[in-house]
């Protein structure tokens, strides 16, 4: 006999559609193999069936988490699966999120093994490394091939219930496991000879790596709204029209800076988005939908707030690497910082 | 960003739709949007009412600017 395996992927990988369908395409079940599939069944070398995927939407995912996870379940459950293989998402936020999500579910509902692949920066990395092997992939597609022969050797270690090595090893991403083991020399031993490493500036392996909770306090809430100068930020990827700038439409290198302090609102006419990993249409029509410069016109002239910023920054969160993200953010605090800005409204798509 | 503009000392709210990605990312006062496309508005309604949308989740933006946090909070109300 052999195991039955299920294969989630998302629209794109479907052959369905981009971005354009990417909140319409709910939960389905296909027969067999589709897209990536071919390539894991290949992998499986004939020890694991790829007996049904099932297909999702990214934006829909996202959007409706909890019911399509349900949904995504009752699809499962009815394949009667050994397994189920998720992806790979590479650097692909929400279809990450979704993999985790769902093979977080599946493991803990139907006590199944679970296997999916990510980019390290993936945010669905952080949050589901403990509840399945993520297998560290490419933060893009060309790494399929790389990816999908670690996660079916995997899988197929977990079916047979074989002892699965430490994270390195396998090509997964460390899930914060403990097994313990017999050594020969003891904990001070060990410890001694690592010390006498680090003191001779010598490469060494702690046994115990430290979390890193990168996490900023907040700061104290704005005590005087009315005297306040608010600023807008945006991960959504507005821009003038044309993006002079040329900001890329995936992982962004830059960020822009624009004048809005003529602007009673955005429009069709002056502004879009630069965004690739949403389907631009809305933003694109109204793009108030995304940077809300004609709610917060109001609001000054009101006398809600003293002054809305003259400027915005923008940048798109498309896979945009963590350490691009954090040089902006930081260049960007700085900048209205020093221009007397009180408080800032960042939008992300 | 969001935790990068925090750290430089101003308090910033995220207006974002996937809210699981802005706790994961570090963002200390959370209003969840509409929707991917659309955080602050829905093409299905009028574009005035679009707006009264948009004017409620800013006015939700900045109470939540006004509010003293001491971990990351959402604000669904």
């Amino acid at each position: 006999m052999t195991f039955r395996v299920v294969h989630y992927i998302n629209q794109f990988f479907a052959g369905i559609g981009g971005e354009e369908k990417a909140g319409e395409v709910v939960p389905e079940l296909r027969q067999g193999v589709v897209g990536p599939g071919a390539a894991l069944a290949a992998a499986l070398k004939g020890e694991a069936e790829v007996v049904g995927t099932i297909i999702c939407g990214d934006g829909y995912f996202a959007e409706h988490m909890d019911q399509a996870t349900a949904e995504i379940l009752d699809l499962l459950k009815s394949c009667n699966p050994d397994i189920l293989i998720a992806g790979p998402a590479f650097n692909a936020g929400r279809y990450g999120t979704a993999c985790g999500a769902i093979c977080d579910a599946a493991a803990k509902q139907l006590g199944i093994p679970t296997v999916t692949g990510m980019y390290k920066e993936n945010p669905g990395v952080d949050m589901y490394r403990k509840n399945t092997f993520i297998v560290s992939t490419a933060d893009n597609a060309r790494g399929i091939k790389d990816a999908v022969p670690t996660m079916a050797k995997l899988a197929v270690k977990l079916l047979k219930k074989e002892t699965v090595g430490l994270g390195p090893e396998e090509g997964y991403i460390e899930r914060g496991v403990r097994r313990n083991y017999f050594l020969e020399e003891t904990g001070a031993q060990r410890a001694a000879v690592m010390m006498a490493k680090k003191l001779r500036g010598e490469p060494f392996v702690t046994e115990y790596p430290m979390p890193v909770f990168d996490r900023v306090e907040p700061n104290p809430a704005v005590k005087d709204m009315k005297n306040a100068v608010i600023a807008l930020v945006t991960s959504g990827g507005i821009c003038p029209k044309g993006n002079p700038d040329h900001i890329e439409a995936s992982s962004a290198t830059k960020y822009g800076e624009y004048d809005i302090s003529t602007f009673a609102a955005l429009s069709e006419a002056d502004s879009e988005t630069a965004h690739g990993g949403y389907d631009p249409t809305y933003a694109n029509k109204e793009p108030n939908r995304v940077l809300p410069v004609d709610v917060l016109r109001d609001m000054e002239k009101e006398g809600v707030f003293k002054k809305l910023y003259d400027k915005y920054y923008t940048t798109v969160g498309n896979g945009t690497p963590v350490a691009n993200a954090k040089r902006f953010g930081t260049e960007i605090g700085q900048k209205l910082k020093k221009d007397g800005v009180s408080a800032v409204i960042l939008t992300s798509t | 960003m969001v935790k990068e503009i925090e750290r430089s000392g101003l308090p910033v709210v995220h207006i974002c739709t996937i809210v699981p990605i802005s706790l994961t990312v570090g963002a200390n006062r959370i209003v969840p949007a509409v929707a991917i496309p659309h955080p602050l508005g829905d093409p299905t309604r009028t574009l005035a009412e679009e707006k009264i949308i948009r004017r409620k989740l800013v006015e939700k933006a900045l109470r939540a600017l006004q509010t003293e946090v001491h971990e990351q909070t959402v604000f669904t109300e």
